[in-house]
């Protein structure tokens, strides 16, 4: 016997201000939902570092941050992605908490915080390293570059595109990281085997062991750099 | 992290200055440098430093690798791990210090860690990082939390009653067998530290590293010119095949004479508390003849004094056939 569909219904939760006819960018996704919340909610229960990082919600990348009224905040010019943005920062901000909470770009991700991952990778002077490994006050001279600085949705970099054409991912977390760093190795001396990727990926580290379409996604994005 | 003042001087006068009102340069500096902050900022996020100023030297003009006045090479405090593995001279003349960098950390760290950084790295030792443990290296006299707890990755040489903590680097064993001397700019002035004199076993006072003092800046590390006809070579055992620390590991530097071994210098990694210099090896292999019977004497006289700890004792029989494999690889590339 068929389930009587009319008698069963099933509301489903959307986010506030979520509809199907409205475009995606004016729905609220969870994450700003919760940065609206937050910075009442969060500042109050969570210790000072946490406090200040939070208060800088959701501005554009393009805006300066309301200046919080921090003690022992220090001024810090950054330039990333080719923007440059003055920043007033508790100087234990690392490079990676700084690019993820105070100038919104949450591409970057934090795997382990300890160097030991690579999920964090970005590029210093075109140069790959660690983000959670360096207080953001030291790259006030540097250029800084995220994984939403190459490529967009419409203009991917050509190793993003080898990515996605080699399902070079499961579950996400690592491979901007490892987009990050397989973008380097195309500047570096690396060997054309698939062992000299293997000793040059290293440093990126997959927990759903997605490595052999990694591989292949470098060796196919290599060609186009 | 406890709070901190950030600066960053534009002269190694000025950092010197801001240095030496350290109370100290070894554990809980109060006054700490920071160059790559591979290590530092590490230690900061688990409170095992926690210094109140923190010196950005990162704008100090001490990145260059050059000649040595009458030969040799001087490289200086700042140059990158990745650049001193990849320099032209540094691979020609001194292979043994290119293989050791390329085979520590990632490409990421060693792209952010410099050379004066490296020489200064500490121990993984899992109760040193873990504040929640007793550990002499953090606070003397509280206990060592390693004896008789996990240490198959601690050391069987140079280990005292107070600490059995190992030293992970490998471009240190590199420069112990290269002979490296270390540039010091401090209070009173420079000085050149050979390398060999530089590192302090722990003893009763493992929380003291090395011989430095407030206000010391280490400038560069002067690399000796290569003897001609010589090799030299690293390798590194380790549980996994990258981005791994050494179980045990060797840097040989030898020249052979026809068969015979006329200069040799051993350098073991990932056993010794400080990056351990094998004088006893080399005096087996002086003079003698290369091959398997020298090696395996040469292998045994250097951990002959091996103490291993509760889950160690591995390491010895592994040391040995470590340095036996680097002294087989080395005089068969003569």
């Amino acid at each position: 016997m068929a389930t009587d569909r009319k008698s069963i219904e099933v509301t489903e939760q959307e986010p506030p201000g979520s509809s199907a006819e409205q475009p995606a960018a004016a729905r609220i996704s969870r994450r700003s939902f919760l940065s609206h919340l937050g910075a009442a909610g969060i500042a109050a229960t969570a210790s000072p570092v946490l406090a200040a990082a939070a208060v800088p919600a959701a501005p554009p990348v393009e805006e300066a941050p309301e200046a919080a009224a921090l003690p022992g905040a220090i001024p810090v010019t950054l330039k990333v992605n080719g923007k440059s943005q003055v920043l007033q920062l508790d100087p234990r901000t690392t490079l990676l908490d700084c690019l993820r909470e105070n100038l919104n770009l949450p591409g970057t991700k934090k795997g382990c915080d300890h160097g030991q991952c690579g999920a964090c990778t970005v590029h210093v002077n075109g140069q790959r390293v660690n983000s959670c490994l360096s207080f953001a006050a030291m790259h006030s001279a540097d250029e800084i570059t995220t994984i939403e600085g190459i490529g967009q949705p419409d203009h991917l970099h050509p190793m993003q595109a080898a990515f996605i054409e080699h399902d070079g991912y499961q579950c996400g977390y690592c491979t901007s990281g490892q987009i990050m760093s397989a973008v380097a190795v195309c500047k570096e001396p690396v060997g054309p085997s698939d062992e000299d990727v293997k000793q040059a990926m290293y440093g990126n580290i997959c927990r759903c062991g997605a490595y052999p379409n990694i591989i292949a996604a470098v060796q196919a994005g290599r060609r186009f750099a | 992290m406890q709070p901190f003042q950030y600066s960053r001087p534009s002269t190694v006068d000025q950092a010197v200055v801001a240095g030496s009102r350290s109370k100290t340069a070894q554990q809980y500096a109060d006054v700490r440098f920071i160059a790559g902050g591979t290590t530092l900022v590490d230690l900061m996020k688990l409170d095992v430093e926690h210094p109140d100023q923190v010196v950005d030297i990162n704008a100090l003009p001490l990145g260059q690798i050059q000649p040595a006045p009458g030969g040799g090479l001087v490289i200086g405090a700042l140059a990158r791990n990745s650049t001193v593995a990849h320099h032209a001279t540094v691979q020609r003349d001194y292979p043994v210090l290119s293989q050791a960098l390329l085979s520590g950390a990632s490409p990421q760290l060693r792209n952010m860690a410099t050379t004066a950084g490296n020489l200064l790295q500490r121990t993984r030792c899992v109760y040193f990082r873990d504040t929640a443990h007793a550990c002499n290296k953090r606070q003397p006299g509280t206990g060592c939390s390693a004896i008789g707890g996990h240490n198959r990755m601690l050391a069987i040489l140079g280990t005292s009653r107070d600490c059995i903590a190992s030293n992970p680097s490998d471009q240190n064993v590199a420069l112990t067998a290269l002979e490296a001397t270390i540039q010091v700019q401090g209070a009173n002035g420079t000085r050149t530290i050979p390398i060999h004199e530089f590192y302090l076993q722990p003893g009763s006072t493992p929380n003291r590293e090395n011989v430095l003092e407030p206000g010391d800046l280490v400038v560069s590390v002067t690399l000796p010119a290569p003897l001609a006809g010589s090799q030299s070579h690293y390798l590194k055992l380790r549980d996994r095949a990258a981005y791994e620390f050494a179980l045990a590991s060797a840097a040989i530097v030898v020249k052979l004479n026809g068969s015979r071994i006329e200069y040799a210098r051993v350098a073991l990694g990932g056993v010794g508390t400080i990056p351990w210099r094998s004088r006893e090896a080399e005096h087996v292999l002086q003079g003698h003849v290369a091959n398997a019977a020298t090696f395996h004497r040469a292998a045994e006289a250097a951990l002959k004094d091996a103490r291993p700890a509760s889950e160690n004792g591995f390491k010895v029989e592994l040391a040995k056939r470590c340095i036996v494999r680097a002294l087989t690889t080395t005089t068969q590339a003569a």
